[in-house]
């Protein structure tokens, strides 16, 4: 009973977090300057098409009432056309976003497991060398810049060794019948393996040292001496009832890490031509293409907020000492 | 046996103000990688003061060689060109000095911003609690709600192009974490025996709060400072590298975005943009150097 009130009063707060997003939004994009009816409507547009837009969006109206119809297209998913692609801005995210995730997602995964594993072994090896030189190692990858560590691979893997292309998801006139077709070709594959390397160089360090200091601490609990003390063998110890118990908030954090990646794939994108959403958030900013722009930001916020409410569940259902208070 | 001082009869002469902010920080000297990282700000804090006397060339001219062709691509050392020079004849080495300078102004101020702004939020809401604490929390989780890098991409394409659209952007939103820190810090400290007792010696708000419980929490701001200097850089960087950055000011990342796009990866052009990274690595990591120092200050329990 008490864990449905706080699930219910966090619901609540992502309410307010969503309708504040939403808001500050509209008012980016409406008081940027220049003219106002630039968020939705291109001087090339054919005049029938503006005053379309114009009752659609409610653009000769005051700005609170703008402000309503604005919200009631956004619950019926209605953003507008894009100025360059000629397409509801709708249409053109959910072609992006299957790239973008495709990309967060296998970085995130290579980046957890090889950091839990990582991050496991070296708690073990606490005060050996390895340990003292991996420790500013993994810092110095916290403390790159996601697309500086791009162009390098791109320098040594693509332009100098030639082993890898350079950009896109696929290579020039390459077709693709179907989804599922194109997503497990090798070309696609390909294209995907430096983007995702980078990122994944980039992320391992927060699953590492999470690992690494969960670790140290379970190690010091009484079940663990307990383990040692009845003749369990060390690896027993260390994986059956040390690493399981230290994974979990690790676990959580990847929800959050989620949310990061988006923000960090804006970059690593553009470095490699992505067809993402952060890439095209970029462009569509530089082209002044405002109802894509807004559309993408959106996508994107859309994704760190629950990815942060799932964290916050997550952490709550897989520890029960964790009480919603 | 040694022989034992006797007590000093002088009255201890109150240490200057100066000393007593730096004691108040809790530099944490003893610490082999704070002491790196502290050294590694201090480089690059002379080369930026004297970036004038240390740099060979102006960073935005465009140089010929002796032989009057325009000096492009030219590998490092060629015509006495340190690192080289890009493909507008402009020098390397010269950019990179002067890039040191929006770096730390960029990371200072941002950084400045983000622990007052933080500093001061955590403080009122921790310590006045009930709807003054519901209502700074809630705009923490709003802030938690924005994506910090597509915000600042909106923000510095719709303002104009300027340096201070990353410190800006940090202030409006990177308050958050040390916002939510410093107010469960705050929440414990409020409950101690001397701020009760100054309480009830009738001491107002605002001095329990100034006196008794900031200097607390200084050793905090300042390690969630370091962190912020390091996120200005990178941003700094990632803005610029988009290509919204502020076309008249010389940036590791303007450097790295000039690169790109004048074709140096193809051209193999290591020196060229391998340098401007590793000063961005340099400047960052030494921020988490010093953080990790402090983590075993402020929470002994985690260094082991």
């Amino acid at each position: 009973m008490k864990n449905f009130k706080a699930v219910g009063s966090r619901l609540l707060q992502l309410a307010l977090v969503l309708w504040a997003v939403v808001t500050i939004l509209f008012l980016m994009f409406r008081l940027m300057p220049g003219n106002p009816m630039a968020a939705y409507i291109d001087p090339t547009f054919t005049l029938e098409q503006q005053q379309q837009l114009m009752a659609q969006f409610g653009l000769d109206k005051p700005l609170w009432h703008q402000y309503l119809i604005y919200l009631g297209n956004l619950l019926q998913g209605e953003l507008g056309q894009s100025f360059r692609y000629r397409e509801p801005v709708g249409q053109r995210i959910w072609i992006l976003l299957p790239n973008t995730l495709i990309l967060t997602f296998s970085s995130l995964i290579v980046a957890y497991v090889f950091g839990i594993l990582a991050g496991a072994y070296l708690a073990w090896r606490r005060g050996s060398w390895v340990e003292q030189a991996a420790i500013p190692l993994v810092l110095t990858t916290r403390a790159m810049p996601e697309f500086w560590l791009g162009m390098v691979m791109l320098a040594i893997f693509s332009f100098s060794l030639g082993w890898l292309p350079a950009g896109g998801t696929r290579a020039p006139g390459n077709e693709y019948s179907g989804f599922l077709d194109l997503y497990t070709s090798r070309d696609f594959l390909a294209h995907l393996a430096l983007p995702a390397a980078t990122l994944a160089i980039y992320s391992q360090g927060l699953p590492l040292l999470l690992m690494r200091s969960n670790m140290l601490d379970v190690m010091k609990e009484d079940f663990v001496t307990m383990a040692r003390i009845k003749g369990l063998s060390t690896w027993t110890v260390m994986v059956r009832h040390a690493a399981r118990n230290a994974l979990l908030p690790v676990m959580t954090s990847f929800a959050i890490a989620v949310g990061y990646q988006l923000q960090g794939n804006v970059v690593v994108e553009s470095v490699f031509s992505w067809p993402g959403l952060g890439r095209e958030l970029v462009n569509a900013v530089a082209a002044s293409d405002y109802p894509l722009a807004q559309g993408a930001f959106l996508m994107i916020a859309l994704v760190v907020i629950f990815m942060n409410l799932l964290a916050d569940l997550l952490y709550a259902f897989l520890d029960p000492r964790i009480s919603h208070a | 046996m040694p022989e034992i001082a006797a007590p000093a009869i002088t009255k201890p002469r109150r240490p200057n103000i100066i000393a007593r902010m730096f004691r108040a920080l809790r530099l944490p000297m003893n610490d082999p990688f704070a002491v790196a990282g502290l050294l590694i700000y201090l480089v690059f804090v002379v080369v930026a003061v004297f970036a004038d006397q240390i740099a060979t060339h102006d960073p935005t001219e465009i140089l010929y060689t002796p032989a009057y062709d325009l000096a492009a691509d030219l590998r490092p050392g060629q015509d006495d060109f340190l690192m080289g020079t890009t493909s507008l004849g402009r020098d390397i080495f010269s950019q990179l000095v002067y890039g040191s300078r929006s770096a730390l102004l960029i990371g200072i101020t941002a950084a400045f911003m983000v622990a007052l702004i933080g500093s001061v939020i955590g403080l009122v809401a921790g310590y006045f609690g009930r709807w003054v604490d519901a209502i700074l929390m809630r705009l923490a989780d709003i802030a938690f709600g924005i994506p910090f890098l597509p915000f600042v991409i909106v923000l510095a394409a719709f303002l104009r192009p300027s340096i201070w659209n990353v410190v800006i952007a940090m202030a409006l939103v990177l308050w958050r974490d040390t916002a939510r820190v410093i107010r469960s810090q705050v929440l414990t400290l409020r409950t101690r025996g001397y701020v009760e007792a100054a309480r009830v010696a009738g001491s107002s708000d605002v001095k329990i709060i100034l006196r008794h419980i900031a200097p607390n929490i200084l050793p905090l701001s300042f390690l969630y400072g370091s962190i912020a200097i390091g996120w200005a850089i990178l941003t700094e960087a990632s803005i610029s590298f988009l290509g919204f950055g502020d076309p008249n000011s010389i940036s590791w990342g303007y450097m790295l975005q000039d690169a790109f796009a004048s074709q140096a990866l193809a051209k193999q052009a290591f020196y060229w943009f391998v340098p401007p990274g590793i000063c961005i690595i340099l400047v960052v990591s030494a921020g988490f150097f010093i953080t990790r120092g402090y983590e075993n200050i402020l929470f002994p329990k985690l260094s082991r």
